[in-house]
């Protein structure tokens, strides 16, 4: 679920989390009675869910593939919910802050397309071959090679996330209410383990529906008082201008002509090939972790109508996400009731106060950092210097729960808290419950126990998941005392996901594409992927090359490397096919465009017809981008 | 979801219907007394109030439409 983070908080960038954890503020809110009870009822909630669900969880194809019997609607919510985590939130909110309606891009064309091609063209293959997982669609159609590849490093990025998971949680939880971090991972880690342990992928995917209205419930009133409060989007937009004296934060494509002419530095054709289409497509069409949602559905028709219900809630997303954000360029003050500005993450580390001293750490480093990477006033500067109190810096990302604490009371705060807490554990279940599936089908079955019986596996299943949670906690606690980890572990996501892309298409709409040659693109698009990466990192010049412009932001860098190591991989693939020996063509029924007779679906009336619906969901997607052009 | 059992619906239901009741409960009682939050923007408009009785009103119908044994 970071595929589609921020750059703030996703890979390659300055360290956000455990710099936050560094900086001893006061906690933002303090939670009332009403408020613990709302927690409190989530959890007792969750837990209730998970025992219901054990005794239909037996056999392997009911717990690691929820007895393929979601709905559309089920299987499309919990599709988008996996990737509406709150890292997600809180790091988009802080975009919006930081780059205007810009960041609406990650949620539109960053996702909407992508969606629609799964549920009109890829699905048939993934659900006719009635593969278990991703790397299983692999090992069909290129062999048992690239299907380990691509299991070992899908597991240990799951593994790795949840632990990521798990901390950024326990720290928000620190910065917003004070909580310790021990706390928070042990409550966090045991209700995952119980309910995603007894009630397997059905369980995660409820409790991602869950997520899904609790995150509406809890964070749509914050956009709503907002722009009552700012004067409705007109007044907002007036503020916003006169404020920062360009009306750039509401054009999503105008200035992206060139990458110095629009505050994220990045050009409209690294937003078309690279996020449009690399990136959205690798992480939305081949990502185990949202494709094991609409894997669950009932049918082929509910597998295909899941994405593109998906679409429509993830364009109504921005109006809680990125409109917090926008608002609070204008709303948020400082208790003195002057305009609040938040600062990177960066400036927030650099003024670091020492708990014991009640000081800034180090105050030349904090007024460097303050007058060169910040907009804040000569005067607030000096305050901060002094730590006055009410001073504290806030970062980009905590736009949304500062949001949260300006309109919400007793109850609601509960309820948003709440909301937060649901994004982060439905993140950590949807990843121990992918790590859980692929563990068993992808690695264990076929290299270590052939010949298990179904409930060996669907032990082995429910071992996996207590060991996963297990490592996951080591890696959190690794995370936080190894400050800029967490960045490696995250950009391992982005190493993996357009090379993986390039394979899958490649495989499923050319025939000719061979096993060696799959698994070469493969390996050769990961290792050309870490080497950008590693080169840019160790020389920044090399940014001129991979992201075409010396001064390109690092969002811009990720969106370009991926274009090169899926072109690199699907160049790969293409000439090692020429010189092997492809699969006969019978071999491939089910699996590649071409070779396949799909069964003709079941008359439905119009109104249900997958492709009305998708036509339905281009049309408002052209024009939100034509009303924010 | 098919099948027999309690559906996901029913569990969002219950849940609503508790925060509903709780959230609407304060919003009444913050009402009645005239003890506002300090800090919170826009009491004036009484939130917990309409918002609660938003939830209540939705979790009263999605446990009525899909409650166990519901054919």
């Amino acid at each position: 679920m970071f595929g589609l983070l921020p750059v703030s908080i996703a890979a390659g960038s300055v360290s956000p989390l455990p710099a936050l954890l560094a900086f001893s503020a006061a906690p933002m809110a303090h939670l009332s009675l009403l408020d613990m009870v709302v927690i409190a009822v989530y959890f007792g909630m969750v837990i209730w869910i998970g025992f219901y669900l054990k005794g239909r969880s037996n056999t392997s194809e009911e717990f690691f593939m929820a007895g393929r019997e979601m709905t559309a609607w089920i299987a499309g919510l919990s599709f988008v919910s996996a990737n509406l985590g709150s890292l997600e939130l809180m790091g988009w909110a802080g975009s919006a802050y930081q780059y205007g309606i810009l960041a609406t891009h990650w949620y539109w064309i960053g996702a909407i397309p992508a969606m629609l091609f799964l549920g009109l063209v890829m699905m048939p293959f993934y659900y006719v071959s009635k593969t278990h997982s991703v790397p299983g669609y692999l090992f069909l159609r290129y062999g048992e090679h690239a299907r380990v590849l691509a299991a070992v490093s899908f597991a240990l990025e799951m593994i790795l996330m949840s632990g990521v998971n798990m901390f950024a949680m326990a720290v928000v939880m620190k910065i917003v209410l004070g909580w310790s971090l021990t706390f928070s991972i042990v409550v966090s880690a045991c209700a995952v383990t119980l309910y995603v342990a007894l009630g397997g992928l059905r369980s995660a995917i409820f409790n991602e529906v869950l997520q899904f209205v609790l995150i509406w419930g809890g964070a749509l009133l914050v956009p709503i008082l907002g722009l009552y409060q700012a004067g409705g989007w007109s007044g907002l937009k007036t503020q916003i201008i006169k404020n920062v004296g360009t009306d750039s934060y509401f054009h999503m494509w105008r200035d992206t002509g060139h990458f110095a002419a629009n505050p994220m530095g990045t050009h409209w054709t690294g937003i078309v090939l690279g996020l449009g289409f690399v990136i959205s497509f690798g992480y939305w069409t081949t990502d185990f972790l949202v494709v094991q949602r609409v894997l669950a559905a009932h049918n082929l028709r509910a597998a295909r109508m899941a994405p593109i219900i998906g679409s429509f809630f993830k364009m109504a997303v921005p109006f809680i996400v990125i409109l917090p954000g926008l608002l609070g360029l204008v709303l948020l003050q400082n208790p003195d009731k002057s305009p609040m500005k938040l600062v990177g993450e960066d400036v927030v580390k650099s003024c670091t106060v020492n708990a014991s001293a009640d000081k800034i750490a180090d105050p030349s480093g904090c007024a460097i950092a303050m007058s060169t990477k910040s907009n804040l006033s000569a005067a607030y500067q000096a305050k901060v210097l002094t730590g006055a109190p009410g001073t504290e810096l806030h970062s980009y990302n905590d736009a949304l729960p500062l949001m949260m604490v300006r309109y919400l009371g007793p109850g609601l705060l509960g309820l948003g808290i709440t909301a937060l807490i649901a994004g982060f554990m439905s993140g950590m279940a949807g990843n121990i419950s992918a790590f859980s599936t692929v563990w068993t089908y992808d690695i264990y079955k076929p290299l270590i126990n052939k010949k298990g019986s179904d409930s060996h596996y669907v032990l082995v299943g429910r071992l996996s998941i207590l060991i996963g949670v297990a490592v996951s906690i080591g890696a959190g606690y690794l995370v936080q005392h190894a400050h800029g980890i967490m960045d490696y572990v995250q950009a391992l996501f982005s190493f993996f996901i357009a090379p993986l892309l390039g394979a899958i298409l490649m495989g499923m709409f050319w025939k000719r594409a061979t096993a060696p040659a799959g698994f070469l693109g493969l390996l050769i698009g990961i290792v050309s992927s870490v080497s950008m990466f590693v080169w840019v990192k160790l020389d920044h010049a090399a940014l001129g090359i991979v992201a075409l412009y010396p001064d390109a932001t690092d969002m811009a860098a990720n969106l370009y490397r991926a274009w090169w190591a899926f072109s690199i991989t699907v160049l790969v693939i293409f000439l090692v096919s020429l010189v092997t020996k492809p699969k006969p063509v019978s071999e491939l029924d089910g699996l590649v465009y071409g070779a396949t007779v799909l069964a003709k679906e079941e008359w439905v009336p119009f109104h249900k017809r997958v492709w009305v619906w998708a036509l339905l969901a281009v049309c408002i997607f052209a024009a939100l981008n034509i009303m924010f052009w | 979801m098919h099948g027999s059992g309690i559906q996901i619906w029913f569990f969002i239901g219950v849940l609503l219907l508790i925060y509903g009741v709780l959230i609407l409960g304060y919003g009444i009682f913050e009402l009645a007394t005239g003890s506002y939050p300090v800090g919170v923007q826009l009491t004036n408009l009484h939130t917990p109030i309409w918002w609660g009785g938003l939830l209540t009103a939705l979790g009263v119908l999605y446990c009525v439409k899909f409650r166990p044994g519901r054919a």
